[in-house]
C-alpha cells in the first residue's frame, strides 16, 4: 500500500512537471510552424539541403554510439510508416488501425522469398510493396462503405487476422517461432553488413515517401483528397471520384508500409507475428495523431519523438512507459492538431496576403483534423 | 435540355419519387416547390447520379444519362450545388473555386472562369486567401455558386440557396441567379422551400407533393393560383 501511494505521488509530481514542459515545448513547436510558414522558397530549400547533408554524414558521427546509430535507423523506419499511415489517415481521413498488418505483411512476403527461395532482396522488396498494395486494395474496397468507429473496428479485425494467420499459419510462417536467418540485402555483388549501410538505405526510402506524399499533396489528386477528407458529399458534386481516391490512398500507404516491413526484415534478420501486433499499429497512430494529421514536417516530427522517446526514457526504467503515456496524454490535451499543425496557422492569421503568396505549398495545403 | 420521364425512387421501402415528369429547356429557370419531404432533393440526386432510381429516365441533350457515374454527368455539364452550401473548410476559398474545375484540364480557361467568378462575386476575390470555414454564410452560398460554375455548366441544379440567409443576401443570390441566366444563357434548376421567391424567377415551375408533381405552369401563373397561394404562400 505505502509503495502505490509512493508511486501515485511520484506520478503526480511528474504530471504537473510534464504539464509545464509541455506548454513551454508547444511554444517552440508554434515557433517552428510560424518559421516555416514565414519562409520563402529559397529559405525552404536551403533548409531541405542543410537537413539532407545532415542526415547524409550523420552515420559517420555516430560510427562510434553504435546504440544511437541503430535508434536512428528505427526512427527513420517509423518516419516512413507514419508518412505510409499518412496518406489513408492524414489525405484521405480513413481511421485505419490495422497498418501494421501491411508492415507485417511487406515483411514476411521478403523474409519468406529471400529465405526459402533465395531472392535477391531488390526483387523481395518490390514484391513485398505489391503484395501489401493489393492487400490494401483488398481492404480498401469493402471499408468503403464504413465511416469512423465502424471503419476503425474492421481494420483492427483485419491486423488481427493477419496476426492469426501468421501464428497459426504454420508450415509456412513457422508460426511463433518467426522465420530466422533472413540474409542481409545485396545490391550487385555488394552486401550490407553494417548499419551505416542500412541507415542509407532507410534513408533513401525515407526520402522516396516524402517525395511522393509531397508531390501527391501538391497535385490535384491532393486537392481531391482533402476535398473529400473535408465534405465527401460535395467532393462528389464537384464529379470527384472518392471511391477511387480512397482506394488509392489505402493501396499507397500498404505499399509504402510494405516496403518499410521489407527493410525490417533484413535489418534484424528474423520476423515473428510479435511485431506485428495492434500495439504496433496504435503506436503508428499515436505517431501521426501527435505530429499533426495530414502534415508532413509534422509526422516526420511524431514518429521520430515518438521512436526516440522510449529509448531515452529507458534511465528511468519502471517508469518509462508511464511517462510516455502521459506524455501523450498532455500532448494531446494540449495541441489537439498535432505539434506541427498547419491549419491553426492557415486559419486564423492577420496577414492574409503574404499566405497567399507563400511558396511552401506544401505546407500550406496541410491541414489538420478538426 | 433535360428530360426526366416516369421516375420512380425507392428508398427501401419507402415510395419517394411517384412518376415524376418534367421537361426543362435550354436557357430557362425552372423550380421545383414543395415542402420538406417532398421529394425535391431526390430529384436533384437522381439527375445528378448521386441516388439510383428504379424506374424512369433522365435524358440530357437527347442522350440517357441513367447509368452514368456523377464524374460523367458533370463532365457533361450538369452541377449540382447541394442544399446546406457544403464548402471545403479545409481550402481557401481559391482552392474552393477550383476543386470545381477538378475534371478540367485547360489551365488558361480555368483562370479566366476564376476571373469570371471574382468579377460575379468581387466579395470573393477580397477573401480569396481565406478559409473557407470563415466566410459568413451568404459568402459560402456565393463560394459554392463559384465553386459550381467553374465546372463550366450547362445546366447548375441549385438546392434550397436560400437557406438560412438574411433576406438581404438572399435578394442579392438571387439576383445573381438571374443575372447568369440572362447574360450566359445558363440554365437553371432550382429547388426551393422559399416558394414567393423561387415563383417570381422561374419561368416554368413544378409544385411536388410526397413525391407526386400536383401542379405546374409558369413561374407567374403559380404565384396567382389560389392552391399555391394558401398551401405555400401563407395566404388565406
Amino acid at each position: 500500500m505505502g509503495n502505490l501511494i509512493d508511486v501515485l505521488i511520484k506520478l503526480s509530481i511528474a504530471t504537473v512537471i510534464l504539464y509545464f514542459v509541455i506548454k513551454i515545448l508547444s511554444k517552440g513547436f508554434d515557433k517552428i510552424t510560424d518559421m516555416i510558414v514565414a519562409m520563402d522558397k529559397e529559405k525552404n530549400r536551403k533548409l531541405i539541403y542543410l537537413i539532407v547533408g545532415i542526415l547524409l554524414v550523420l552515420p559517420f558521427l555516430l560510427s562510434r554510439y553504435p546504440y544511437i546509430l541503430r535508434t536512428s535507423i528505427m526512427a527513420i523506419m517509423y518516419v516512413v510508416l507514419a508518412l505510409s499511415l499518412n496518406f489513408v489517415l492524414g489525405f484521405a481521413g480513413q481511421l485505419s488501425m490495422g497498418h501494421a498488418a501491411f508492415y507485417g505483411i511487406g515483411a514476411y512476403v521478403t523474409a519468406l522469398l529471400m529465405v526459402n527461395f533465395n531472392v535477391p532482396f531488390l526483387l523481395a522488396f518490390i514484391a513485398s510493396a505489391i503484395v501489401a498494395g493489393i492487400f490494401g486494395f483488398l481492404l480498401g474496397v469493402p471499408t468503403l462503405r464504413l465511416k469512423g468507429d465502424y471503419l476503425a473496428i474492421t481494420t483492427i479485425g483485419f491486423g488481427e487476422i493477419l496476426r492469426l494467420v501468421l501464428v497459426n499459419w504454420v508450415e509456412v510462417t513457422r508460426g511463433p517461432a518467426g522465420i530466422p536467418g533472413i540474409p542481409s540485402p545485396s545490391f550487385f555483388g555488394f552486401t550490407i553488413n553494417n548499419n551505416i549501410g542500412y541507415y542509407y538505405i532507410i534513408l533513401l526510402l525515407a526520402f522516396f515517401t516524402v517525395f511522393v506524399s509531397n508531390r501527391l499533396l501538391n497535385s490535384r489528386l491532393g486537392q481531391g483528397f482533402i476535398a473529400v477528407r473535408d465534405d465527401e458529399i460535395a467532393a462528389e458534386a464537384m464529379g470527384i471520384n472518392s471511391t477511387y481516391l480512397k482506394i488509392l490512398a489505402f493501396v499507397l500507404g500498404a505499399a509504402i508500409a510494405g516496403m518499410a516491413g521489407s527493410f525490417f526484415a533484413t535489418f534484424v534478420h528474423y520476423v515473428n507475428p510479435d511485431n506485428f501486433t495492434y500495439m504496433e499499429s496504435v503506436t503508428i497512430l499515436c505517431m501521426v495523431v501527435l505530429g499533426g494529421l495530414g502534415s508532413i514536417p509534422g509526422v516526420i516530427l511524431g514518429a521520430i519523438v515518438l521512436t526516440v522517446l522510449p529509448e531515452a526514457l529507458r534511465g528511468i526504467a519502471l517508469y518509462r512507459y508511464a511517462i510516455y503515456g502521459l506524455l501523450l496524454i498532455l500532448m494531446m490535451i494540449n495541441r489537439p492538431g498535432g505539434m506541427i499543425n498547419m491549419d491553426r496557422l492557415k486559419g486564423g492569421r492577420k496577414d492574409e496576403n503574404s499566405r497567399g503568396s507563400r511558396s511552401n505549398k506544401v505546407l500550406r495545403r496541410s491541414y489538420s483534423s478538426r | 435540355m433535360l428530360e426526366v420521364k416516369d421516375l420512380d425512387v425507392f428508398y427501401g421501402g419507402i415510395h419517394a419519387l411517384k412518376g415524376i415528369n418534367f421537361e426543362i429547356n435550354e436557357g430557362e429557370i425552372v423550380t421545383l416547390i414543395g415542402s420538406n419531404g417532398a421529394g425535391k432533393t431526390t430529384i436533384l440526386n437522381v439527375i445528378s447520379g448521386v441516388v439510383k432510381q428504379k424506374n424512369g429516365d433522365v435524358i440530357f441533350q437527347n442522350e440517357k444519362i441513367n447509368n452514368l457515374t456523377t464524374e460523367k454527368i458533370v463532365e457533361l455539364g450538369i452541377i449540382h450545388v447541394p442544399e446546406g452550401r457544403r464548402i471545403f473548410t479545409a481550402l481557401n476559398v481559391e482552392e474552393n473555386l477550383l476543386m470545381g474545375a477538378y475534371l478540367r484540364n485547360d489551365k488558361k480557361e480555368i483562370q479566366e472562369d476564376l476571373e469570371n467568378v471574382y468579377e460575379l462575386f468581387p466579395r470573393l476575390r477580397e477573401r480569396r486567401t481565406q478559409m473557407g470555414g470563415t466566410l459568413s454564410g451568404g459568402e459560402q452560398q456565393m463560394l459554392a455558386i463559384g465553386r459550381a460554375l467553374m465546372s463550366k455548366p450547362r445546366l447548375l441544379m441549385l438546392d434550397e440557396p436560400s437557406m438560412g440567409l438574411a433576406p438581404i443576401i438572399v435578394q442579392e443570390i438571387y439576383e445573381t441567379i438571374e443575372k447568369l441566366n440572362e447574360e450566359r444563357n445558363l440554365t437553371v434548376l432550382l429547388v426551393e422551400q422559399n416558394a414567393n421567391l423561387a415563383l417570381q424567377v422561374a419561368h416554368q415551375a413544378y409544385v411536388i407533393e410526397t413525391g407526386e408533381i400536383v401542379l405546374q405552369g409558369t413561374g407567374r401563373e403559380l404565384l396567382g393560383d389560389d392552391r399555391v397561394r394558401k398551401a405555400y404562400l401563407g395566404e388565406e
